[in-house]
């Protein structure tokens, strides 16, 4: 199916996604949002008796697992049925990576910076497993990830999530423009 | 939980997952250009989301739409509290998504989509949501 491949324009994309958070609301009255699926799992499968993961995941999380395993699901969906997109950013993007040694514009990560290879080396394995772990750690606290916070609550104009927006951005510059530069270097 | 609304949450889930790959929300490459301002793309994603959620919401409480399981829709405010959880959490996740082009559900995307090595990624998303748990009365909010 190539003419599907896309990249879609962001035109298509972005409003079928703005559309996520009232279709969830119609169906059973669910607020769009994906990182608590984290606290659901760790709910499910470490018998903690922390606070945090004492309740009731069947009620409030069983329909986000299953948007979680939906999500699974159409990635396989588009790499065996559709086909990946190869990335379309700009030239002075892919002259700024050149520079950090990224010349692998493939996939969906360069995977000179992030493979099961480069996991082998301090470098990767702080990246894949330091940047996951920020994943986790950072929006449990911040209660909420770029859809629960920049798309449901922002859409909800909740000053909060505007304040979270801003910390994913402040993160987000520190590590494309000091942390990954610095450890590239 | 019921099976009927899990299954369309599933259904919903998939094509949210399509859209993720095909519109390239999923890739490191598109991430590190937005955070560089280098392309709108990102932004006129983000920007049309809105576009359509915000209207939405003011819709159904206008008309106090009901759910299909006949529950009046109600949309919880976040509580504010001192907004360091917000700001502090916030900018430890923005530095994951710099360094892996993933948030939770590109994650699951990004590894359906074939790029397996994020499965250790994710497990270590899951330690840091378990550290969270442990750490959260000693944490501010």
């Amino acid at each position: 199916m190539e003419f599907l491949r896309g990249p879609w324009p962001w035109y298509v994309v972005g409003p079928l996604v703005g559309a996520m958070v009232p279709a969830l609301l119609l169906i059973g009255n669910r607020l769009f949002g994906v990182s608590s699926n984290l606290r659901h799992l760790c709910a499910i499968t470490v018998p903690s008796g922390l606070e945090y993961f004492t309740y009731n995941w069947k009620r409030d999380g069983a329909w986000n697992l299953a948007f979680l395993a939906g999500i699974l699901t159409g990635g396989l969906l588009s790499a065996f049925a559709i086909g990946v997109p190869a990335p379309d950013v700009s030239d002075s993007t892919r002259a700024a990576l050149a520079s950090l040694g990224i010349t692998d514009i493939a996939g969906l990560v360069p995977a000179s910076l992030i493979s099961w290879e480069t996991l082998t080396t301090w470098r990767g394995a702080l990246l894949i497993v330091g940047g996951g772990f920020a994943i986790g750690f950072g929006t449990a606290w911040a209660g909420g990830c770029s859809s629960g916070h920049a798309i449901s609550g922002l859409a909800d104009l909740q000053p909060a999530s505007l304040i979270a927006v801003i910390g994913f951005f402040t993160g987000g510059l520190a590590a494309t423009w000091w942390i990954l530069p610095g450890l590239l270097s | 939980m019921n099976a009927r609304e899990l299954v369309a949450c599933y259904v919903l889930g998939t094509f949210f997952g399509v859209l993720l790959v095909q519109g390239e929300i999923v890739s490191w490459f598109r991430i590190h250009e937005m955070f560089r301002f280098e392309s709108f793309y990102m932004y006129g994603v983000m920007g049309s989301a809105l576009f359509v959620a915000a209207p939405s919401l003011m819709l159904i409480r206008r008309f106090a739409v009901r759910a299909t399981n006949g529950e009046p829709i109600a949309v919880p405010p976040k509580t504010m509290g001192g907004g360091v959880r917000y700001l502090a959490g916030g900018t430890i996740f923005g530095v994951g998504w710099g360094v892996t082009g993933a948030c939770p559900g590109p994650l699951v995307a990004q590894i359906g989509a074939g790029a397996s090595v994020m499965i250790v990624a994710a497990v270590a998303a899951f330690a840091g949501t378990w550290t969270y748990g442990w750490l959260r009365h000693r944490l501010p909010h």
